[in-house]
């Protein structure tokens, strides 16, 4: 689409833009109400997320880092944006896609379409893990068996230690995720709703699981919705946006809907909600839940089972309710176990943001 | 008024599945020229065929979905006051579908 000089009256008269003075803006950043043109937007989108990456310390050189990569358009960005700045800044990073394949018929499988393309565009080597090697079942097999109520709660259950798995086998340091500002306003706002201390209090961290084997990261912690769909317009990323066909009514998650009005009314307010998510203090007499391990699978859990295995024996046994919602008969982390105190009633996802993003 | 219509991110799906659509807008009744109320009130009554709140709110664009008018961000136009004009390029991108 070309834009001709006659058009740029548009554009707020004479105006240039806030960052060089020269030429046309083309875009108002919601972080600064600044108006810049499109070669100032590559930079400073750029530079930002290199310096959050550099004044976090998220990665060293030499690690292997899977990008997950759901073909979306936050990972797309992220493989495209990271690739870049690690041959820019020298980061010394051995960078992968790493992609879970659900088994969704008509929404996975195209959109591991994109992520293949995106292995060729981006010279990063893709390893998909499938929940049909990993447990057995596909989403299609799940939902032909429980219905379309309560899958999401299958799906990100299984996805998060799908990636984990999956980054297991492609041996790296450490995996990156494409969260961005809005989504993690969104679930500061979610965690407090729901009165959960133990996620409020992580769900701001950078970086999460340094304990475990594989920590996490988000380098778009600060970085806006709108700037990373700008960002994929402008460079012609080639991404995949269709909504889940087995969530249709998944994005209309109320936080979602309430962050993106305050958006509106005031941009700064998503860093706002961050920052104070990040200042919340939990009082150290607060009881969280203690971190053990999964008697079955050896996957970091709360409970003696974790969540994938209680859902999994449910779905194995015929059984596909047990897990899900508050404790009820036959369940696995039953009253006689001591930890489990409110046995099974973690299960209900928070995000609303169900499908599509990789980390839950 | 010839206009070329685009929809993205998951828009495309509310009209027929179809990214690109050339169109013929008229100018308002007792109107000289159209802006971009004009505009989303007429693409919500011929293009967009299923769940129009994910396409609007009120009488704007539903909050997360981006506007460029020939390729430029809608915030530094006007937004609704923006005037549209002839061959001119309206690009809709829902930002709320999956990451």
């Amino acid at each position: 689409m070309e834009v001709t000089e006659a058009k740029s009256k548009k554009a707020g008269g004479a105006r240039l833009c806030c960052i060089c003075n020269q030429r046309r803006p083309v875009l108002k950043r919601p972080k600064t109400l600044e108006q810049i043109c499109r070669e100032c937007f590559y930079e400073v989108f750029e530079e930002e997320i290199h310096q959050v990456i550099v004044g976090n310390r998220l990665f060293k050189s030499g690690e292997r880092v899977a990008i997950g990569a759901s073909g979306g358009k936050d990972s797309t960005v992220l493989a495209y944006v990271l690739s870049e700045l690690n041959k820019r800044h020298n980061y010394g990073l051995d960078l992968f896609l790493l992609s879970i394949d659900e088994g969704i018929t008509g929404y996975r499988d195209d959109s591991l379409e994109t992520v293949k393309r995106n292995e060729i565009q981006y010279g990063l080597p893709l390893k998909i893990v499938s929940y049909k090697d990993l447990y057995g079942w596909t989403m299609d097999e799940i939902v032909k068996m429980i219905g379309l109520k309560n899958n999401c709660t299958f799906c990100g259950v299984f996805r998060r230690q799908a990636l984990d798995r999956g980054a297991a086998l492609l041996k790296v340091d450490k995996i990156v995720t494409g969260h961005n500002a809005d989504d993690i306003a969104e679930t500061v706002l979610l965690n407090i709703l729901r009165g959960d201390i133990a996620r409020l209090s992580r769900c701001t961290a950078i970086t999460t699981g340094e304990d475990g084997p594989i920590p996490r990261c988000k380098p778009f912690k600060y970085t806006y919705e709108k700037e990373i769909v700008m960002y994929a317009y402008f460079k012609k990323l080639d991404y995949f946006s269709t909504e889940c066909i087995y969530s249709p009514n998944a994005y209309r998650g109320f936080a979602r809907e309430f962050i993106k009005d305050l958006e509106r009314l005031r941009p700064r307010a998503i860093l706002d909600i961050i920052k104070s998510g990040e200042d919340f203090r939990i009082a150290t007499t607060t009881k969280m839940p203690e971190q053990g391990t999964c008697e079955r699978c050896g996957y970091i859990s709360s409970q003696k089972w974790c969540k994938a295995c209680v859902l999994l024996e449910g779905l194995n046994r015929g059984l596909p309710k047990m897990g899900i919602g508050r404790s009820r008969a036959g369940d696995i982390n039953g009253s006689d176990h001591k930890k489990a105190t409110k046995a099974g009633s973690i299960v209900k996802s928070i995000e609303s943001k169900q499908c599509g993003s990789l980390d839950f | 008024m010839q206009l070329t219509l685009e929809f993205g991110g998951g828009l495309e799906l509310l009209c027929e599945s179809e990214k690109i659509h050339k169109v013929n807008v008229d100018l308002p009744n007792g109107e000289d020229n159209l802006n971009m109320k004009d505009l989303l009130s007429w693409v919500r009554t011929n293009l967009i065929k299923e769940r129009p709140e994910m396409f609007m709110k009120g009488d704007t664009v539903r909050p997360g979905v981006l506007v460029l008018v020939n390729d430029c961000d809608w915030e530094l136009s006007g937004q609704l006051d923006t005037t549209i004009e002839e061959k001119d390029v309206i690009v809709f991108i829902s930002t709320l579908h999956g990451g």
